[in-house]
Order: C-alpha cells, then structure tokens, then sequence
C-alpha cells in the first residue's frame, strides 16, 4: 500500500525528492572541496556559527521518530502523545547547563576524548568506545527500520531498496564531505521541516482565527475522535455521551497506562540526551564555550517550537484525516503529518493536495538521511579517533591523511553495517529502539561524563565500571520486558479475539463495525499462524521477567552507583592529579585552542 | 594529549577569583537544574496521579493538564535564558578575567 499517493501523481512525489536530493548532493560537492584534515572531517574545522550549530542540532534532534512519531501519537492518542513533546524539549536544559560548554571546553572530536583527558586514556577510550558504538548502533538501527518502512509507504518502492537507498546516500554526504556536508544537510533539513510544519499549521488552524479553544473545541466535537476515544476505553465509555468522549481525548492515560514506565521513560529522556554521541558531537564544531551555549538556545527555540506546533498537526490530523483512516495505513500513526498535508492541500485528488503530501515525505526522507549521517559520524569517530588512533597507536602522533584515512574506512565499515543491520531488523518496533538508546545512554554515557566533570574524586576504574554496568543493565532489563514479542501471550489474544469478535460479528449489520471486526479477525488468524511453531521470546522465556518497557528508573541509578563505587574502590593518581586542571579549563576555556590545534 | 605543564592549574585554583567563580556558579547551576527536574517531573506525576485536577477545565475546552503541558515550554524558555543571561553577565567576565592573567604566562 503506498501512502495515499496515487499512480497519476508518482511523478510529482519523484521530482520533490529529486529536487531535494539534487540540493544536498551540490551542498556535499561544495563541502567536499572543504574537507582535508580530520578536524574538518569531524568537526567542521571548529568554525561553525551558533545559529547555525543551532539548526544542525535541531536537524540532528527532530528524527523521523520524533517529528512523524509524535504528531501521530498526538493523533492517536490525544493529550499523552503530547507528554512526549515535553520530555524532548525539557532534555536541553541538561544539556545546556552541565554539559554543552564543559564538552566544547575540553573534548577535541568525540565524547569519549573528555573521558581520556583525566583518566587513563587507553582504558577510557576502549569503554567509551564500546558505549558509543552501541548507542548509535542502537539509534541507528531504529533510523534505517523506520526509514525504510516510511519511504516505503510514502513512494511505494520495497523495504530493502528503501534501506538502501538512505544508506547509500547517507554515505556519499559523510565520506566526501564529512562534518561540512551533515553540517549543512541537517540545516537544510530542519529549515525545511520548520517551514513545512509552519505552512500546515497555518493552514489548519487559520480558519478558527488561531484561538486555541476555538480549534479545540471543534475537535472534541468531531465524531471520528469521539468514536475513536470509545475504542480506546472500551466499556466505561458506554455510560458517556459524545461530549465527554471528546473531552477525554484531551486528557491524560489515554495511552500511558503505568506512571512508574512514564517517569523511567521521561529520566531516560531528559538524561539521556546528554550522552548522546551525535548531539555531543556537534559542540566540537563551535569555536566557544558561548557559541555552544548559543547553538543549545537557538536549538531549544526551534525544537520546542516545533514541538508546540505537533500539537496543531495531531490534533490537525486526528480531526480532517480520523484515526481509523490514520491507523488504517500505518499502525502507528506515522502518516498523520503527511496525511495532514494532503488534506489540507485539497484531498487525495488535487494537484495541491498531492504536492503538499510529496513535500512533506520528501522532508521526512531528508529528515532520516541527515539524522543517520550525524550517527554514523559519531560512530566512525569513536572507531577510527578512539580505538585506531587513541587506542591502536596509543595516541602517539598519526599522520593527518592517515587520521583522515582511518576516518572514512571506518565510515564506510559503519555505513556498511548499518544498511546490513537495517534490512536484518525489518519489522523491529522503532520507539522501543529510541527509548533503549535514551536508557543507554542516560545510564552509561551521562553519569560518567557528569562525574568526571564534577566529581573529584572519579577516576578510570569508576568510568570503565560505570560504562560497562550501565550499558549491559539497560540492555539486559530491556530484552526481559514485555517490548518483546511473547508468542504464548499474542497466541492466547487472539484466541479470544476470534471467541468474542465472532458473536459481535453475527449481532450487528453495522456496514463499518463489520470492516472493523473483519479486520480484527483477519489479524488474529494471522499471529496465529505467524507463531505457530513459537513458544518463547527470543530470549526464550515465556513471559517477561519485569512489567516495565523502559528500564532507565533503575538502571540510570545503577549507572552512577557503579561509576561511584568503581572510583572509591581504586586509586589513580593521574585522575586525581588531573581534577584541577580538568576543572580549571570548563570552567575558563584556558589551552581550549592548544586542544583543538593539537 | 599530554598533560598542560606550562600552566599552574593548582595556582588557578586557589585565586579567589576563581573559588568565588566556582561558588556562585555551582550553587546557581544546582538550583537551576534541580528547579527544572522538579517541574519537568510535575508533569508526568500529575497526568498519573492527579488527573481530576488536571481535567478541570479553565479556557473553552482547554484544561488545566494541557495548560501545564504548554508551561513547560515556557519554562524550558525561561530556564534557558535565565542561565545565558547570568552566565554572559557575571560568568564569562570572570573567566575571561582568569583565563586572561593565567594564559598570559603561557
């Protein structure tokens, strides 16, 4: 099923991407002639303005999951998809007082390089290594999943082209124009992704003279949503008239059901942003400790704003397209930006409408590429800057085309991996991806990093314990929770949906109800037979261990418990001897130039 | 990245100018951040546990959970400038200040 775009508009969709595509590739040919040494090619040069670091890192930030994810979740869901939107914003503040302008203080390339600066460098890099290459697997791996699904339903070509097609041009922007190039296409991107936003909302909301209750009160009116909120409740909603159905869809626990899973979820993302290695990254191309406070409030002006305006696209969407139509051609909702636009645009049918829907899916596409090369780059550094040249060469003196050379083999080694790893997970669930990298590094990442730049008295052993415990923590409680499929209880589901869903199908003569259950059973008779020889989850239990999909309320504490009692339990003279001078230049930016020139 | 020794990190360290830097921006820094765990945290705690609270409605249709939801935008805003403006007005003159006498004897 393509996403709504008819055959006779195909064209139109495959001139919008070309277009865009064409743009980035002329931006990535001017960056290429820019590129020759590794502080180019990681960074940038350092020179990048904050204004502009500002946008790259809202492009960086606003990844197909967060800009399709949440306006569909709004869609869905109501006010709970909402609560997301927050959580993303409200991470920045951690980021800009604790994080941003130590980092550009201290680091040269990679998250890792702060780490090794106090600590014993071989060891750090080695853990540090081994935590960022798992988190932007992770990351990245959820990317290409939803990449492919999206380009797929948005222009019809097959999963495994899609994965490739956003792989293969992911690579040709890094290995020629390294940092420049992904500079400048996540810019592109999010100006883009602003403007389209923009134009949809203003389209939206202007016929209700942009008053809030006005356009709200129009939705808790509209009959699509109120049905939808009568599914959601199921029997409690019997007693309810149509009035309180819509009102509903405006409150809370209409998707979050446990709180405890709502606030791990939340401890993930607000820390969890922190120790992200591609958002880190992109306080090294910034002259100054100013410049990267700069780019961090630019950066929440843009993310919260468009944040703001997923509330006028969900809701926006929910009302013109319905969320049966929205579930009907992605589950997860997805298509509700994309749908929205071609609504809005004049319909399925119109040129307008047609148009509107091609830009959109062209944006998300871009969206998805600039999102993978900023990981991949984060990736690649930790590869070829921390374990080839910090590691391998024990960080004595490596020729600039060497360093530069290390660097895009291990691009390509990366890139390689990621479209392989990318077509192997098909079908793989994309929010619990994204909410495991969050728990990573909110758990490894971020309170090594905290207490190295914090704390006196960490050292070496505190780090490598602190990355180990909290990686394998965050991983292993995710892999025992209910995020992974336990045939035995999808199995016993759909048994009893054929058992009710069979009588309500004989009682009622309901021409969409019928559609409704058909589907429904046409659903269950399939997980019947997809799991047919199945009795275990792939970790081979027959239901989860514990009840909560994100593990970040206990293995964050676990975290920094282990980079705590890691320090006390060793000596190291070198982390010790070192705490001043690490806390003088955060603090003053002294030898910063000495760092970036070396 | 061999250590700096052409500074005197632990001289830096001991300037007054530099413990009255750290004092007033670490205490600064912690309140800030504790002040927005908090009223992040507010949010989630409320939809869960405080819902008739958050239902009740105030403008039109719109509640009081969806006004405390807008909040937090504004506050992540407010947050944010609070910090560049105390940071720029009192932190980076005194930095400079340090950073200039010290790397001077470079």
């Amino acid at each position: 099923m393509s996403g709504g775009v008819s055959d006779n508009y195909r064209w139109l969709t495959f001139t919008v991407f070309s277009i865009v595509i064409a743009i980035t590739m002329y931006v990535t040919y001017l960056a290429s002639k820019r590129v020759r040494s590794a502080s180019d090619f990681y960074t940038a040069g350092g020179v990048v303005s904050g204004l502009q670091n500002g946008w790259a890192i809202a492009g960086d930030y606003l990844s197909a999951a967060s800009f399709l994810g949440i306006a569909g979740l709004i869609s869905l869901y109501g006010y709970d998809g909402f609560m997301y939107s927050v959580g993303f914003l409200m991470a920045y503040i951690t980021v800009l007082l604790l994080i941003a302008e130590p980092c550009r203080n201290i680091g040269r390339y990679t998250l890792t390089d702060i780490l090794a600066y106090r600590n014993n460098p071989k060891k750090t890099r080695i853990a540090g290594a081994f935590s960022v290459i798992t988190v932007s697997t992770i990351y990245l791996t959820a990317q290409m999943v939803g990449g492919g699904v999206l380009v797929k339903t948005l222009i019809g070509i097959d999963y495994e082209t899609s994965v490739i097609g956003v792989g293969t041009l992911m690579l040709v922007y890094v290995l020629f124009g390294g940092m420049v190039a992904t500079t400048w296409v996540q810019i592109i991107k999010a100006v883009l992704l602003v403007v389209a936003s923009f134009i949809i909302v203003a389209l939206v909301w202007a016929p209700y003279g942009f008053s809030l209750p006005g356009f709200l009160s129009d939705v808790v009116s509209d009959p699509k949503i109120q049905a939808r909120v009568a599914v959601l409740l199921g029997d409690p909603a019997k007693s309810m008239t149509g009035a309180e159905l819509g009102q509903r869809f405006l409150e809370p626990g209409l998707y979050l059901k446990a709180p405890i899973d709502q606030i791990s979820l939340g401890m993930a993302l607000v820390f969890g942003t922190a120790g992200l290695p591609h958002i880190m990254m992109r306080f090294f191309t910034v002259a100054s400790a100013q410049a990267a406070r700069r780019s961090v409030l630019w950066a929440m002006g843009i993310i919260g704003g468009f944040y703001v305006l997923t509330l006028i696209l969900g809701f926006g969407a929910a009302k013109h397209v319905g969320p049966a139509n929205i579930v009907a051609i992605d589950a997860g909702g997805n298509m509700a930006a994309p749908l929205l636009a071609q609504y809005i645009g004049g319909g399925a049918n119109s040129p307008m409408g047609n148009f509107l829907l091609a830009f959109v899916s062209a944006v998300a596409f871009a969206t998805i590429v600039a999102v993978v090369a900023g990981l991949v780059l984060a990736a690649a550094s930790a590869m070829a800057h921390d374990l080839y040249v910090g590691v391998i060469h024990e960080g004595r003196p490596v020729s600039p085309i060497a360093q530069i050379k290390a660097a895009r083999v291990a691009t390509v080694i990366v890139g390689t991996l990621s479209i392989a790893i990318g077509i192997v997970a098909k079908g793989q669930n994309v929010a619990v991806l994204v909410g495991l990298a969050f728990a990573v590094a909110a758990s490894a990442n971020f309170p090594c990093i905290l207490l190295t730049l914090y704390w006196k008295r960490c050292n070496t052993s505190g780090v490598v314990s602190g990355m180990l415990v909290g990686t394998v923590v965050a991983i292993g409680l995710t892999l025992v929770s209910p995020n992974l499929t336990y045939p035995k209880a999808v199995k016993a589901a759909a048994h009893k949906i054929l058992v009710t869903q069979v009588v309500k199908r004989a009682a009622t003569t309901d021409a969409n109800q019928l559609a409704v259950l058909d589907r429904a059973i046409a659903k269950a008779h399939e997980d019947l037979k997809k799991w047919e020889n199945v009795e275990t989850s792939f970790m081979g239990l027959e239901a989860p261990l514990w009840q909560l999909r994100n593990p970040g309320i206990i293995s964050i504490p676990l975290g920094f418990l282990a980079v705590i009692l890691g320090s006390f339990l060793s000596r190291d003279r070198r982390a010790e001897q070192m705490w001043n001078e690490i806390y003088v230049r955060q603090n003053t930016g002294i030898g910063r130039s000495k760092i970036a020139n070396q | 990245m061999s250590p700096n020794e052409d500074v005197d990190w632990d001289a830096i360290v001991s300037d007054p100018r530099f413990v009255v830097l750290h004092r007033r921006k670490s205490r600064f820094l912690f309140g800030l951040m504790a002040f927005s765990v908090l009223y992040y945290f507010l949010l989630p705690i409320g939809a869960a546990y405080y819902q008739p609270f958050f239902k009740i409605r105030v403008w039109g249709v719109v509640n009081i959970g969806l006004l405390f939801a807008l909040s937090e935008f504004v506050a992540a805003w407010a947050i944010a400038w609070t910090y560049s403006r105390r940071a720029g007005q009192e932190f980076d003159p005194l930095a400079a200040a340090i950073a200039g006498e010290y790397a001077r004897k470079l």
